[in-house]
């Protein structure tokens, strides 16, 4: 879930507020969010990847982090490199390039191909309709 | 809501701006029309696709190849997909995801010539530029307004919709001349990867104007995911080895073949995953391949190659799974005039039979129906001229009380949530289990209809629509006496030829089923 807003890097201008899908966030009337509705969060990363400054972090938990859980202490996330972390490995914010284009989702996809399927109940030979 | 609400006239409504929204607002727009996109959370970030990363059913026109591909997956299907459909969708998807590569500028991997490799997208990066053509097209987008209800005229035909501006405040009402539903499916908020906002929404809005389902008994997918998080990437764990909680080996768990072994430990004990067998090679191309996977890990301060961690399987219903709205042809038309469905919304075995769309199949399935859908929403609604027509709301439960309720649509979201989510209810399922979780699930909605004591409008419908859907799923997974594809029965473990045939659901109060043709127009 969202856990963390850098005061220090947010600029105010809204973003993860519009584009959290589930509206977690509310801005005040200079345009800085606060996380109002933590429990409405999905886990999705797209606050974080969207925000252009690199201000927020998601903890990769389900349910909110404990109240003294590193998970929530900015200044350790900041040692670690969280922030712009997601981004930078999709290649979103200025000097990046896109990180689709590394994109190897192909080499899983012709190996689950290649891989025994799930057994099937239907026998062959019911065949394709004609 | 005091507020006046927001008034529209539009040629073409969208209700979702996922991947089939998107594809069904661009090609409306494409067709001349004019179109709204009303989204429940935010048109780019919103749905299952954008927070993942996803193969596309892109096959080269080779015939040898477009056989091999149509043929891959029938048996697993039980034989309930349909050659025509799948060589239109295939057609379909290889030339708007070539579209895509120029319209868009989708920054492509390439291959070793410097060849464009289309068979996959990133979800942030698609949906990113998906908003974009739609806007540039002239779409107007209304974000964090989620959809209520349908309206109808005196008969019977969709003119358009109600629904309510979360952050704007107030409710909009568009009057538009075809309405796209492009909902999503439903995975009843189990916390799978990006689908908190597919509830079936559109779902239970199109069965109160009249519009019947199909394959809703393969409705039970479910994808592996750690214990502690949201992120669902069943394929990396095909390089898993799975184990108890004391290290020794999970004797027949698998990602695919298995899976069921670990749902049926998981009710009595954890299971942990390890991915013992990616190479170098392989570590390498998951991160480049859906980097959130690892953010899971790393912030969790797991190594997924070298550490055993707990894994769970989150329910994604009929996201994965592959019931839906019946479609009447590839114009993705409905029994209603007016209405259209696409994506997940609309049932998918025309091209998966009983099998998970999951992947590039739906990917395939939202691109081409949605394309199908706009263009067919914007044909029709040149012929509805008369725009002033009285409007009835259908909406029923969660919006219009029958009587005084006393549940809250949490609680609701909750029980119903208890009868389907449980591995033992509806991933391993078995009659006299599935018939007490259904008299419940009517129990619920019975409770609803008559009225839910809180909450915003749009949380009640979404207890409405999972309720609804729930129902639906164990009618038809009841009414199926055999097994087959997803669906499989340990009371009714063989397959019945005389089975071989499609399962069409719908009702509200009533839920009906009836068996249905395998021939759809394509």
């Amino acid at each position: 879930m969202i856990e963390v807003i850098s005061e220090a890097r947010c600029i105010d201008c809204a973003i993860c507020v519009d584009v959290c899908p589930t509206n977690v966030f509310d801005a005040d009337s200079r345009g800085r969010p606060s996380i109002a509705r933590q429990s409405d969060c999905q886990t999705c990363f797209l606050c974080e990847a969207h925000c252009p400054t690199d201000a927020l972090f998601v903890a990769p938990l389900s349910g909110p982090a404990p109240e003294d859980s590193p998970l929530r202490d900015e200044e350790a996330l900041a040692r670690e490199g969280r922030f712009g972390e997601y981004r930078g490995w999709i290649g979103w914010g200025h000097g990046r390039s896109p990180g689709s284009r590394a994109d190897r989702n192909q080499v899983f996809t012709l190996r689950l191909r290649a891989l025994p399927p799930p057994e099937p109940v239907v026998p062959e030979q019911e065949g394709p309709r004609p | 809501m005091t507020d006046a609400p927001l008034e529209i006239e539009t040629d073409v409504l969208v209700a979702e701006g996922g991947p089939a929204g998107t594809w069904a607002a661009l090609r409306a727009a494409d067709a001349g029309a004019d179109v709204v996109l009303v989204d429940k959370g935010w048109c780019g970030a919103s749905g299952a696709t954008a927070a993942a990363g996803t193969g596309v059913w892109y096959v080269e026109p080779d015939p040898d190849t477009r056989e091999a591909a149509m043929a891959s997956r029938e048996a697993l299907g039980g034989y309930l997909a349909d050659r025509g459909w799948m060589a239109r969708v295939l057609d379909e998807t290889y030339a708007g995801m070539n579209e895509f590569a120029e319209r868009g500028r989708y920054p492509f991997p390439v291959d070793d010539e410097g060849r464009q490799i289309r068979r996959g997208v990133q979800g942030p990066e698609y949906m990113r530029r998906m908003r974009m053509l739609v806007r540039r097209a002239g779409v107007r987008i209304l974000d964090h307004s989620p959809l209520l209800e349908l309206l109808t005229d005196a008969d019977g035909a969709v003119v358009g919709a109600v629904g309510q501006r979360r952050q704007a405040g107030g409710d909009y009402r568009v009057r538009a001349g075809a309405v796209v539903l492009a909902t999503g499916g439903c995975a009843f908020a189990s916390g799978a990867l990006g689908t908190h906002v597919d509830t079936g929404d559109g779902t239970l809005a199109a069965a109160e104007v009249g519009a019947h389902l199909s394959g809703m008994e393969f409705s039970n997918a479910y994808a592996i995911a750690p214990a502690h998080s949201s992120v669902t990437k069943t394929a990396y764990y095909s390089y898993a080895s799975f184990y108890r909680a004391d290290g020794t080996v999970l004797e027949g768990a698998g990602s695919t073949r298995g899976r069921s072994v670990i749902a049926r430990t998981l009710l009595s004990e954890p299971v942990l995953a390890r991915l013992d067998h990616a190479g170098p090679a392989e570590r390498e191309a998951m991160r480049r391949g859906q980097p959130n996977f690892f953010l899971a890990f790393d912030r969790a301060g797991i190594d997924p190659f070298t550490d055993r961690f707990p894994i769970t399987l989150l329910a994604e219903g009929t996201v994965r799974g592959t019931g839906g709205i019946a479609l009447a042809s590839t114009a993705c038309d409905t029994d209603v005039p007016g209405l259209y469905a696409a994506g997940d919304t609309a049932t998918r075995e025309y091209i998966c039979g009983g099998f998970t769309g999951g992947g590039s199949h739906n990917a395939a399935w939202a691109l081409s129906s949605g394309s199908w859908a706009g263009c067919a929403a914007a044909r029709y609604a040149r012929t509805a001229t008369d725009r002033h027509r009285v409007a009835t709301g259908a909406g029923g439960a969660g919006l219009r009380p029958t009587g005084t309720g006393r549940l809250a649509a949490r609680e609701v979201i909750r029980e119903v949530q208890g009868q389907v989510l449980p591995y033992d209810l509806n991933y391993l399922r078995h009659g006299d289990r599935l018939w007490p979780a259904l008299e419940k699930l009517h129990g619920l909605w019975r409770e609803a209809r008559d009225g839910l004591v809180d909450d915003d409008p749009w949380r009640a419908r979404e207890a409405a629509a999972m309720t609804a859907t729930a129902r639906w799923m164990y009618t038809a997974a009841l009414a199926r006496d055999e097994s087959r594809g997803m669906h499989k029965r340990e009371d009714r473990p063989g397959l019945d030829p005389a089975w071989h045939q499609r399962l069409d659901v719908g009702g509200l109060d009533e839920p009906w089923t009836r068996t249905a043709a395998l021939e759809v127009a394509a």
